[in-house]
């Protein structure tokens, strides 16, 4: 049975104890169906969740576990002879499965799929026939493990459409055989509604906790392979793919640091100057009108961004200063993504200073207006000063979404990984090499992939860090005032 | 007097004081309030000219990808070639492949120049063929065996031009570029500006590109937005069926329950976090968990719609919340009053008055997903997918493109014809968040209440 079927099934199962609920409680009441402590409908909807939510769950779990028990099962098949040379037991694993599903795609029956399996090259030609492209030639040990693979899932697959069901309808007879007139339904299935959304509220932990999980294992993985030492203190980026590679991490952090400063440049005086004049000079129809606009610029996409580096800013950088300054030849630089990236960080800077400068009591600028101070004078003198740790919060979320930003700097910043001064010449950053070390690629077996998810962790631990700062700051800050 | 003592006289004499005669300080002071006025301006007029020129840039270069140029030819299907047994068997006609359908349409343009009287000096048969887009014979050939007793006939078909012909009409190709370009030749120019005059080659609007596939390398011209189209909508729709549920009961729960204590507080932290976690990093977790630990395909929409809406989470729940607390609390007591449990109270009372602030903050979080980019990167939305995914639910595990992945696939490839295509789909990814937003906006007009 398909998982939809199976889902189809269990939602039919869940409605029938609704209306089983009812009808119960409705008979429990001898007709009078104020007798019973809660509404009808509270007896339905208790049948229903306990009969619809540990079903799902069970079916939730069994399709994340079963993959890997199978696997785990099937694993002992193939040994060190069948793994074909750079190859990794993962990928003989995969074949594994992409056989067995070609073999699904066959329809074949039990004589003529046993057949198949005794003769490799056969199955091989019948599996490229049916557009499953296989690396190389099918080892009889890798065949049988496919075939085993699928025997066990079938086998769990109707295990599981047995299991899932018979949990649906144990949770309906259950709950069904509670229902009296006194039985307290809208506590029960409130406080079940209540579990329900404490775990919905975990959810984000548990995406932190995965965020975290994967970062680290994997990134403990590629310390194995590679030390440590020359990944956080080598000066030479230079992956190979044969092995013998540079992993430092040096060049890129310093791209990664260029390009923000440069995007901060442009961002934090723009930004700031523009939350300025809206707040204390412009009109309201100015305010009401520019606002909105300069907002648009946030909700751009960055790969909007990324093409207008590529296409429009690169080339023009490039023919009007690099070239005749004799500074660079390329359209990708440092400059060029990181202007692109000041205007994507204009309005993010803005708001957040807007709100920050509108924060500041009324009864300061009253004050300095009454010593005689202009209005830039009281700018400059007295909400600058005030608004200087939430500014300098903004201004930290800001470093931090430069340092994280990907796609302007993959389109825009260039690929080769150098520490240089000049600002036209091609750089590159963390995020663009997480991008090139992992596009396409699955099997995490040499450093030069995982070295991405080494990258990932440094990445997640400064906007990490720069945001924590940025919120204690801000948070200090709103102290003061409130 | 001479003129040091006329100098020193001014010096030493009481500087004038008048309320209508603004001393040297009051002036300083005042230019130095000017000054910042335009620094002011100038910041905003920064803002507001980068905008415009990124629309502009935008607008420019992708507007031409919407009309393409087509041939309007008169083929005639030959029967010795396309069936050779004449038996309008679909099985035997399949053997015929593209090439076979490639001489024909060549021929029925050769016949078309000839017709129409065009000659052109120097012009090779090579330099005819070359006119049309290797698109063309496809889709001849699908159009003859959908209907196999077209052949022996001669029907009118609209075809692609190749991709450096339309780059001549739309002003990317020249005659001196041509010259340098070893894929065009001025000849081919030359014959084009003749066949427009006789209204074989004709731009006209271009539907293929919004419905159609992606295409190779080599024909730009074919390339269309169909499957990523299709892909994105697979993806919110997963959004969308997972984030708005998970995001307002964890709002719920979060504003209207939770007690103030060690493990409520790490849930918010953690919700603060993840608002400003790098989108990237998502696109590992979605790697390493979804992918390599669960087992999900790669470049699925169930995977991208997973990992969108883990990132929009934090957007609908930081949103509702808001909504929620801007319902009155004498609703909730009201509802109290008369009996109700606080469930019910919430349920019955709070979370319809707060639907519309809910809806609103969930398209813009669905706004913000649909044009994320770098986690669909990680994986796999690169592929390159010709086949149309299934509807779903199977569809969503079968291999599809996604909007924004497009553009970038496209920036990488070499052909210039591809900017333009990019930058055209990128006019479509806009207008489909402005849909979204507008709609956001009328929600927030429609059916905001102030208490």
């Amino acid at each position: 049975m398909t998982v939809s079927l199976l889902l189809v099934v269990v939602c039919a199962i869940a409605a029938a104890g609704y209306l089983l609920g009812r009808s119960r409680a409705r008979a429990a009441s001898g007709g009078d169906t104020r007798k019973l402590h809660s509404l009808i409908g509270y007896h339905g909807q208790s049948v229903l969740l306990f009969s619809a939510v540990p079903a799902l769950i069970l079916m939730g779990a069994w399709l994340i576990l079963q993959p890997m028990l199978i696997e785990g099962r099937v694993a002992g098949q193939i040994t060190a002879a069948d793994i074909p040379e750079g190859g990794s037991p993962a990928l003989v694993m995969s074949d594994v499965r992409r056989i067995a599903e070609g073999l699904d795609l066959l329809g074949l029956d039990a004589g003529e799929m046993a057949a198949l399996g005794a003769d490799p090259a056969q199955a091989g030609a019948r599996l490229a026939q049916a557009g499953i492209a296989l690396g190389s030639e099918i080892r009889p040990n890798v065949l049988a493990a496919a075939l085993d693979y699928r025997r066990i899932a079938d086998g769990a697959g109707l295990a599981m459409t047995v299991a899932v069901i018979a949990a649906a309808l144990a949770g309906l007879a259950l709950s069904l055989r509670r229902i009296t007139a006194d039985y307290r339904a809208r506590n029960v299935s409130e406080r079940f509604v209540l579990v329900l959304f404490i775990a919905s509220s975990l959810v984000a932990v548990l995406t932190t906790f995965g965020i975290v999980a994967s970062l680290v294992v994997e990134s403990v993985h590629f310390f194995r392979l590679y030390p440590a030492r020359d990944f956080f203190f080598s000066l030479t980026w230079n992956p190979q793919f044969r092995g013998g590679s540079d992993l430092g991490i040096w060049p890129l952090l310093w791209g990664t640091m260029y390009v923000s400063l440069v995007a901060l440049l442009l961002a934090v005086p723009v930004g700031l100057m523009s939350a300025i004049y809206l707040s204390e000079y412009a009109s309201g129809r100015m305010r009401a009108m520019v606002k909105p606009a300069i907002e648009i610029l946030a909700g751009i996409p960055t790969i909007v961004y990324g093409l207008f580096a590529l296409v429009t800013v690169g080339p023009f950088l490039r023919d009007w200063f690099a070239q005749p300054m004799g500074l660079g030849s390329g359209s990708s630089s440092v400059m060029t993504a990181g202007l692109v990236m000041g205007i994507m960080l204009i309005p993010f800077v803005s708001s957040l200073s807007d709100d920050i400068i509108n924060a500041v009591p009324q009864s300061l600028r009253d004050g300095s207006f009454g010593l005689g101070a202009t209005r830039s004078e009281t700018v400059r003198q007295v909400i600058l000063p005030a608004a200087l740790p939430g500014i300098v919060g903004a201004i930290l979320l800001a470093a931090s979404r430069a340092i994280g930003e990907t796609m302007i700097v993959v389109m825009g910043a260039g690929a080769a990984a150098k520490l240089d001064l000049n600002p036209f010449e091609a750089m590159t950053t963390i995020t663009v090499k997480i991008v090139s070390q992992l596009t396409g690629d699955t099997e995490f077996a040499s450093p030069e992939t995982l070295v991405a998810f080494a990258l990932g962790m440094c990445l997640f631990v400064f906007t990490l860090g720069l945001n924590v700062i940025a919120l204690y700051v801000v948070r200090k800050y709103r102290e003061q005032y409130e | 007097m001479t003129a040091t003592a006329q100098t020193a006289a001014a010096q030493t004499a009481p500087p004038r004081r008048s309320l209508t005669v603004l001393d040297a300080r009051t002036r300083r002071r005042n230019a130095a309030e000017a000054r910042f006025r335009l620094f002011g301006l100038m910041a905003i007029a920064v803002g507001i000219a980068a905008l415009f020129i990124l629309l502009a840039s935008v607008l420019a270069n992708g507007a031409g990808s919407f009309r393409q140029t087509f041939l309007f030819l008169d083929v005639h299907l030959d029967e010795k070639v396309l069936d050779k047994s004449g038996t309008r068997d679909p099985e035997v006609m399949n053997k015929v492949t593209t090439i076979g359908y490639g001489k024909i349409v060549d021929a029925a343009l050769k016949d078309a120049i000839a017709k129409n009287g065009i000659a052109i000096e120097g012009l090779t048969d090579k330099d005819v063929s070359d006119m049309i887009s290797k698109e063309a014979a496809a889709l001849v050939r699908d159009r003859v065996l959908a209907d196999p007793t077209l052949v022996g006939q001669t029907i009118a078909v609209k075809v692609l031009a190749n991709g450096r012909i339309d780059g001549y009409l739309k002003g990317r190709v020249t005659m001196d570029s041509a010259e340098r370009d070893s894929n065009v030749s001025p000849n081919q120019l030359r014959l084009a500006d003749a066949m427009i005059e006789k209204g074989l080659l004709v731009k006209s609007f271009n539907w293929g590109f919004i419905t159609g596939p992606d295409a190779s390398e080599l024909r730009p011209e074919a390339a269309g937005l169909g499957i990523a189209i299709l892909g994105s909508a697979y993806m919110m729709l997963v959004v969308l069926v997972l984030s708005l549920p998970i995001g307002v009961a964890a709002s719920i729960y979060l504003e209207e329950f939770a007690p103030k204590n060690r493990f409520t507080d790490l849930i918010e932290v953690n919700i603060a976090n993840l608002a400003a976690v790098p989108s990237i990093v998502f696109g590992i977790l979605g790697l390493a968990i979804f992918i390599n630990f669960a087992g999900l395909p790669q470049s699925a929409p169930i995977v991208g719609g997973l990992v969108l809406t883990l990132m929009t989470l934090p957007t609908i729940i930081i949103a509702t919340r808001a909504a929620l607390k801007a319902v009155p609390p004498s609703i909730r007591d009201a509802a109290l009053g008369v009996g109700a449990s606080k469930m019910q109270a919430v349920l019955h009372h709070v979370l319809p008055l707060a639907m519309p602030g809910i809806l609103t903050g969930t398209i813009i979080g669905l706004a913000q997903a649909l044009g994320e980019t770098a986690p669909l990167l990680l994986i796999g939305m690169v592929a390159f997918v010709r086949d149309y995914p299934a509807a779903p639910p199977e569809g969503f595990f079968d291999p599809a493109a996604a909007l924004p992945v497009q553009v970038y696939n496209w920036t990488q490839r070499a052909d210039p014809a591809f900017v333009e295509r990019a930058s055209g789909a990128i006019i479509v990814l806009l207008v489909f968040l402005m849909v979204m937003n507008a709609v956001a906006i009328l929600l927030r007009r429609r059916f905001e209440r102030r208490w």
